[in-house]
């Protein structure tokens, strides 16, 4: 079991006190393909739950990431402007995207366990 | 060693079957660029001197080379006459590209287009020496108003996306002169991008409306999201996924009752051009692809032609120049003033893209309204046709009929291995430019084939025997790794997309100056 929590919408979070990493899925990365751009959040700005917070281009979409939760963002990960390939390679580690200072950090726990995940998973393949 | 071996940079052993000495196959030759072939000192023309002169250019003269490639003529003819017969376009084959409408471009357009009095002219003659030009705009102009039922039509942006540009922006001017601000843009799941891009471009939020299970705009969604912050719903119809959206009336009655304007975007207006008048369905601005729908080229970086037709409410914000009947014949509003006084300024420099217009206008003029009727008819028979053939063992990602282009997802392939895009890559080998691929978005590993009602029953069961053969093979189990290496035949086998997205080289440099800027 990790301490990872899921959305639906495929993104994972990592709560280490209020400050949460975010970023997307091993499976949100394989239906995408290839990503070769992110655009990531200003830091210091606020974002919303369900808010659009970032954008992930592949070679076949562009698509929304949505905040999972509500908060400020504090760091974003610069390494993905140079090397978009670690979403792919490294999604929960190197790929990780921005992290946010939580104004409810008990926001966390109505989030998706590891194993309610791959449920949801299982049910789209 | 003589001088032609060690020109042919010496003789390597007998090249293997399939393989050639100079890495060209057959007809398939290899083509450098123009810059790769410089010779330094050969030209193709043969200027005088010029006459003895001082210059005023002072410290702005040059004093390097320019840089051109030194080339003969033949070498320029050779270079682009290989390069001609390295593409694939409509005049050598199908080209299904779903939602690009690729037809056959009449050779009668050509010639009319090629008319001195039309092909010659300078757009800042003096008006009354373009006294049939003017008319044609005109005309064309008529035959757009009347096929869409609207009362006016902005006829100088360059494309649809320009189009889209012109309809917000008109109803943005309409919205300010009712004193009212709006901040928001609804578009389905399924729009083209540019939609989402114009309304973004325009300053808009913009929000996107699920689709219901039968591939069309959830009209209880759309109706959720509607209120009077919201400046305008864009439409496709029929949409993305080749379905006509059956709640359009209703659709627009609930985007007029929050005082927003309903914009349709006229890409696919071939599946229904000669039989249902857009103005009929409530819209309040749409574009014409006149690039799709009147069959003036496009693919490859033609220019396309995209004329807004526009309701009455957004009628005088039409972009200059306005075509207009004057006592002395056709004349040019190029002024915001007078009946023009609330248009938008230019979009566009002089009067749009008019060898488009001649195109367009010879096209419908030679099919008629019947003509065009049988258009759209036979456009959407032949999509139909593809559907209900390509089912048996393809995954049609809607049940039928469509209208004018045929989607599929990839059920089909699920455990095969292989993907859309190496389905995609191994028609390429059997002589056809692939379908459009993961688009729209709301399909898993979308298929979606448009073949335009250019194409014989003979073509369609050509192509169809192709695409059958191919899912067949796909679904033997074991045939992923062939497709994972198509295309096969071709000049360049597949294509690292990913490098060219990641690191993509945008500018041709010359050997040691790359070197240097690596350096």
């Amino acid at each position: 079991m990790t301490d990872l929590r899921f959305t639906t919408d495929h993104e994972w979070v990592r709560r280490d006190g209020d400050i949460a990493v975010v970023g997307i899925t091993d499976y949100a990365q394989s239906c995408l393909g290839d990503v070769v751009y992110v655009e990531l959040p200003s830091v210091g700005a606020t974002v919303e739950k369900g808010g659009a917070a970032a954008t992930v281009e592949s070679v076949k979409a562009a698509s929304e990431v949505y905040a999972p939760l509500d908060g400020e963002v504090v760091a974003v990960n610069d390494l993905l402007a140079g090397e978009p390939g670690h979403v792919n390679a490294d999604p929960t580690g190197e790929g990780w995207f921005f992290k946010l200072k939580l104004s409810d950090p008990g926001q966390v726990d109505a989030l998706m366990d590891e194993a309610a995940y791959k449920t949801l998973v299982e049910s789209l393949a | 060693m003589n001088d032609w071996s060690q020109a042919l940079g010496g003789f390597k052993p007998l090249p293997a079957i399939g393989e050639t000495q100079t890495g060209n196959r057959a007809l398939q030759i290899e083509e450098p660029l123009l810059f790769e072939k410089d010779s330094p000192g050969r030209s193709g023309v043969d200027l005088p001197e010029p006459p003895p002169h001082t210059s005023r250019l002072g410290n702005a003269a040059r004093t390097a080379p320019i840089g051109l490639p030194g080339l003969s003529e033949p070498q320029v003819v050779r270079h682009f006459t290989r390069l001609s017969q390295k593409n694939y376009s409509i005049d050598s084959g199908l080209y299904p590209l779903g939602s690009c409408t690729m037809k056959h471009n009449p050779r009668l357009n050509e010639k009319m287009a090629r008319l001195p009095g039309f092909a010659d002219l300078h757009p800042l003659q003096p008006i009354s020496t373009v006294q049939g030009a003017l008319e044609l705009i005109d005309t064309l102009a008529h035959w757009l108003k009347a096929l869409t039922g609207m009362p006016a039509v902005a006829m100088s942006p360059a494309a649809g996306a320009h189009g889209e540009l012109c309809g917000l922006l008109a109803i943005h001017a309409a919205l300010d002169a009712r004193g009212e601000t709006r901040h928001r843009i609804l578009v389905p799941e399924s729009a083209h991008g540019t939609n989402p891009a114009t309304a973004a471009a325009c300053g808009y939020a913009v929000e996107a409306i699920p689709a219901n299970g039968s591939g069309r705009v959830d009209l209880d969604a759309l109706q959720a999201a509607l209120d009077t912050d919201v400046a305008a719903f864009m439409l496709t119809n029929p949409n993305t996924c080749g379905l006509f959206e059956n709640d359009i009336i209703a659709i627009a009655e609930a985007v007029h009752a929050v005082g927003a304007y309903f914009y349709c975007d006229g890409a696919n207006f071939n599946a229904i051009v000669g039989r249902v008048r857009p103005a009929d369905l409530g819209v309040d601005a749409m574009h014409i692809n006149l690039h799709k729908t009147f069959s003036t080229p496009h693919g490859g970086g033609g220019p396309g032609s995209g004329p807004v037709v526009l309701g009455g409410a957004l009628a005088p914000y039409a972009p200059l120049p306005w075509v207009v009947h004057g006592t002395e014949g056709f004349g040019l509003l190029e002024q915001a003033a007078g009946p023009a006084a609330q248009a938008l300024g230019r979009l566009k420099g002089n009067h749009g893209q008019m060898g488009m217009f001649v195109r367009a206008l010879a096209y419908i003029m030679s099919h008629g309204s019947d003509g065009l009727r049988q258009v759209s008819g036979d456009a959407v028979l032949n999509a139909n046709y593809l559907l209900a053939e390509l089912s048996v063992e393809l995954t049609p990602s809607f049940p039928g009929p469509c209208m004018h282009e045929a989607l599929f997802d990839d059920g089909f392939l699920k455990g095969t291995g292989v993907t859309t895009l190496d389905f995609a890559k191994a028609l390429i080998d059997e002589g056809y430019h692939p379908m459009t691929m993961y688009f729209p978005l709301v399909v898993h590993g979308a298929l979606l084939i448009e073949p335009t009602e250019t194409e014989s029953k003979q073509e369609l069961d050509r192509f169809i025997a192709v695409v059958t053969a191919l899912a067949r093979r796909a679904k033997t189990g074991d045939a992923a790794e062939w497709f994972r290496g198509a295309p096969y035949l071709t000049p360049r086998r597949r294509l690292d997309e990913t490098a060219a997205a990641r690191k993509p080289v945008l500018r041709w440099l010359p050997v040691v100056a790359a070197a240097d800027a690596a350096g």
